[in-house]
């Protein structure tokens, strides 16, 4: 069945049974590499996508759910010639080690501090208590995150 | 000619592209001057499997195996030592762009693929600054390159070497920049055609512009925007995707499968079913997992779990070796003035990968091509080999990063997935497995019990120390010739690496590869003390046991778990005198670079010299205390000392961890950031894990098979806060360093709940329950 999604900014037309997992609509149909499959379940954050302002699951979310919203991959925020100002912040605080929860870090704290600009640290921690890093570059991660809020309530994003 | 966008990592893609090498194999090759031998197998029966392995790899003895200068004089390099998150890859561009004078922009690194890049074996234990970045491989073929090239600029200029100076491909008289001449001038596609000299100088750590700088991740830009390519991202054309069904319980055969339960599956191509492995491959994703879910497989019954592992393992013949024997402990230690005993406990624990693992095979007619994540391509290529019944030479193995390792994942077992199900469909087939597939299968780290002993003389000081374990083993890494060493070749029939229980021998020669002596004693073997430590009495057993689950190695193997068991006793003893844990252990240590990284953390941490049970402390609520732990690791590769505080809550035993002071010495820092990165995530992790990380089971099987069920640390926790101080020594070998701080902060946070509360609590993880029953029997 063919449908219409909205993808950073270009609509789709994909031929795929509308309970399929947008995870592997992002990543099988349109080739997408920010969306990663970490558990299936909904637990990790690693295949996060922003749809409609709010850091979702894509490996528990039907792609028919979504169609006619904005959806936003880390693709989406800004390439490696010009990094979005928090992509930009884990790189200069050299925030990662494998990388392969960065997706759902990311896209998570942006969703949150877009919606909460003057989040606490404490706001931001909660906010992020079901993402996992295996590599556990945590200490990094707030730093980066941290600097972008601090850009962040100045407006400047 | 393919096209070769899929041979590369994205970033070499990257790179190359902005060289203009052309998108063709032969281009590139031209343009490079890479070497890439065509290999007859002629003799491949007489050849041992190791050989077999290296058939066809760029012989580690030439320059052109690991260095190319290209046309526009781009330097390019090859090495076997791969991304894994842990930064090697920066790493070694630093070397490469240090050794032959350019920008690190101007390096393109080559990693890991069985046709372009010499056999390294496995990335894996702290080895890679130890083969790269010493006196061999790719740190001597650079030295040996830029000399030739000097040689070469010589010649043509007219000019003494010495009055030559290189930067950025160019070669130029010191004192009449206008003479000059280029890399690609000199050499630029063609092959250096040199042996690596072993007398090539090195470039000093005292000229160094580039190593030992905090030069930047070089495939961050491309990590943080989505574009990277890991193995979870590679396409082929025509590529379907397969899922696989595992045994229900451990040890469950397959006794039919019902084909008729999935053919209502949409786009479903196949089901493959090869003695116990069962897997599926449709068109779509979620397909073939729907119908990996729906098949229908009749498993007999499996072979049942034993319960209380640690109880178990004491009892199954074992294979023994002893590391260190005086053969007076006996005595010394009935002599003693006074005997401190305890037992401690270790966990299995998983590597719990954050993506399940991931890999693309196109098995096409008698040749192979495998996108896999796994830690050493020439060892997969071989035993992926065995699993097709392909030659080695027709499998070519090519490395796409996979989610963060930490030893063997299911890397190895779904490319073995991969490989069986595209053979079986003739077409690219790309498996993913699901979390419960990564979790019940993967090869666990090892759970563990160890015995201590140590008898004191009057004055308070250890003159006697026995340590004894037992440890479990089934498979590990599959080498090159053992797919049955983890899941998907044993359940298609291959054996394991037999197993054979054996007394121990004495001791011929002195190792401590597996941390089993303790620092604090003498290590003699033969007439030598090699020990990092003074006490003469001295006895080391170990017993291996088999194991009902899967083991290898798990990020700081035995190591982990030998030095949770001797940094906490050595806390005991010393508390039994009522010594400060710092002092005492440097009673005891002879070691000067374990002395200082001991030191160093203490001095961080502001150490106040005091023993433990901290003073004071109140016996219910919330109480905070201070622990200390430090470890020569392997002996030499690497050394760290680490003070914490701890929070213990002791109405519910949670225990927090405040603060993490850091002393890390790897010989010469390559890249300061990226040693405190491993440092860091060294220590969370090894947090996370002593906290924790515990595998589960029932009866017949593991139940621990999420992130409900095993339990990781995520981002929302209370982050310690964290110093690190990086001790340098540009006149030592370079060593590992990335297993080092997850290896002693177990202890550290036992040794800082026992200064808090007077519990000692034995058993990793140190979870509320434990720490709780240890506070209920305190005197």
């Amino acid at each position: 069945m063919a449908l219409t999604i909205k993808v950073n900014g270009q609509s789709h037309s994909v031929d795929v049974d509308p309970s399929t997992p947008l995870l592997y609509v992002l990543s099988d149909e349109l080739a997408l590499r920010g969306p990663k499959f970490g558990c299936g379940l909904g637990q990790c954050g690693a295949c996060t996508a922003i749809v409609n302002g709010t850091a979702i699951r894509t490996c528990v979310t039907p792609v028919s759910t979504v169609v006619g919203k904005d959806i936003t991959t880390l693709e989406g925020l800004g390439s490696p010639e010009k990094p979005h100002a928090l992509q930009q912040a884990f790189i200069d605080e050299q925030a990662a080690q494998c990388g392969f929860c960065v997706n759902g870090v990311v896209l998570t704290t942006k969703a949150f501090l877009d919606k909460n600009p003057k989040a606490s640290e404490k706001d931001i921690q909660q906010a992020l208590s079901g993402i996992l890093c295996r590599c556990f570059s945590h200490t990094r991660m707030h730093r980066a995150i941290g600097k972008y809020a601090q850009i962040a309530k100045g407006g400047a994003r | 000619m393919k096209n070769i966008r899929n041979l590369f990592t994205h970033e070499a893609q990257t790179a190359l592209d902005k060289t203009g090498l052309g998108s063709n194999r032969r281009d590139f090759l031209k343009a490079t001057g890479a070497l890439i031998v065509g290999f007859s197998l002629a003799d491949s029966e007489t050849l041992n499997a190791q050989e077999r392995a290296a058939a066809g790899s760029p012989p580690a003895g030439q320059v052109d195996s690991w260095i190319a200068i290209a046309a526009d004089g781009r330097v390019i390099g090859y090495t076997g030592k791969e991304e894994l998150g842990q930064g090697i890859v920066t790493a070694q561009v630093q070397l490469v762009a240090e050794e032959l004078a350019v920008p690190v922009e101007h390096v393109t690194l080559i990693y890991c693929d069985t046709s372009m890049t010499p056999d390294q074996g496995v990335t894996s234990g702290s080895q890679s600054h130890i083969a790269n970045f010493n006196h061999e491989n790719l740190a001597q073929a650079g030295a040996t390159a830029r000399e030739a090239l000097l040689q070469m600029a010589s010649q043509k200029l007219g000019v003494p070497v010495d009055q030559l100076t290189a930067w950025d491909s160019v070669i130029s008289v010191k004192n009449d920049a206008s003479k000059k001449v280029t890399y690609g001038e000199l050499i630029g596609g063609k092959k250096f055609a040199l042996a690596v000299n072993k007398a090539a100088k090195r470039k000093a750590p005292g000229e160094w512009k580039i190593m030992g700088t905090p030069v930047k991740r070089v495939d961050f830009p491309e990590i943080m925007t989505g574009r990277m390519e890991y193995v979870h991202n590679v396409r082929l054309p025509g590529m379907l995707h397969g899922r696989v069904v595992r045994p229900p319980v451990v040890g469950a055969k397959v006794m039919s499968v019902d084909e008729s339960s999935v053919k209502d599956i949409p786009g479903l191509v196949k089901v493959v079913v090869k003695k116990d492995f069962v897997g599926v491959v449709a068109e779509k994703q979620m397909y073939a997992a729907q119908a990996a879910a729906k098949l229908k497989v009749n498993w007999s019954a499996g072979t049942g779990l034993p319960q209380d592992i640690h109880d178990w393992m004491k009892k199954q013949p074992s294979r023994d070796a002893l590391m260190v024997n005086s053969k007076d402990t006996e005595q010394t230690l009935a002599g003693g003035a006074t005997k401190v005993n305890a037992t401690y406990k270790y966990a299995y624990q998983m590597h719990g990968s954050l993506g399940a693992s991931c890999a693309v095979a196109d098995v096409q007619g008698d040749h192979a091509t495998l996108y896999s994540p796994t830690q050493g391509v020439w060892h997969q290529r071989s035993s992926s080999a065995m699993v097709l019944g392909l030659k080695p030479e027709n499998v070519r193995v090519i490395y796409r990063r996979g989610s963060g390792c930490y030893g063997i994942n299911g890397s190895d077992a779904v490319t073995f997935d991969a490989a069986v199900l595209s053979q079986a469909v003739g077409k690219p087939v790309r498996v993913q497995l699901t979390r419960k597939d990564e979790m019940a299968w993967e090869n666990y780290g090892f759970a563990f019990v160890l015995e201590q002993r140590a008898a004191l003389d009057a004055k308070n000081n250890i003159v006697a120390w026995e340590h004894e374990s037992w440890s479990p083993t089934l498979g590990a890494r599959p080498l090159y010739t053992f797919p049955g060493n983890v899941v998907t070749g044993g359940l298609l029939g291959f054996p394991s690496q037999e197993f054979k229980p054996g007394p121990a021998t004495e001791p011929t020669r002195y190792t401590n590869n597996l941390n089993s002596i303790p620092s604090y004693v003498a290590g003699r073997v033969g007439d030598k003390d090699q020990g990092a430590g003074t006490i003469k009495s001295e006895k080391v057993l170990t017993h291996t046991v088999a194991s009902p689950f899967w083991t290898g190695p798990l990020r700081s193997p035995s190591r982990i778990q030998n030095t949770f068991a001797h940094e906490s006793f050595i806390d005991e003893v010393a508390a039994s005198v009522k010594a400060d844990p710092v002092e005492y252990r440097l009673r005891h240590l002879k070691e000067e670079r374990v002395i200082d990284v001991l030191k160093g953390a203490a001095k961080l941490a502001n150490w106040e010299t005091r023993p433990s049970p901290k003073p004071g402390n109140k016996r219910t609520g919330v109480v905070t205390g201070r622990g200390v732990a430090c470890v020569a690791y392997e002996g030499d590769n690497g050394y760290t000392g680490i003070a914490v505080e701890a929070e213990v809550n002791q109405d519910t035993g949670k225990v927090a961890v405040r603060k993490i002071w850091v002393a890390i010495d790897a010989g010469p820092i390559t890249n300061p950031d990226g040693l405190r990165n491993q440092a860091e995530g060294g220590a969370l992790q090894g947090m996370s894990r002593a906290l924790g990380e515990e595998v589960t089971w029932d009866n017949e099987k593991v139940t621990s098979v999420d992130w409900r069920t095993f339990h990781s640390l995520p981002l929302g926790f209370d982050i310690p806060k964290m110093e690190c101080v990086l001790i340098n020594r540009p006149d030592e070998e370079a060593t590992g360093a990335g297993e080092t701080t997850i290896t002693v902060i177990g202890a550290a946070i036992a040794n800082a709940i026992y200064d808090a509360t007077g519990a000692r609590v034995r058993e990793i993880p140190l979870t509320p329950e434990r720490v709780k029953a240890a506070l209920s029997a305190r005197a």
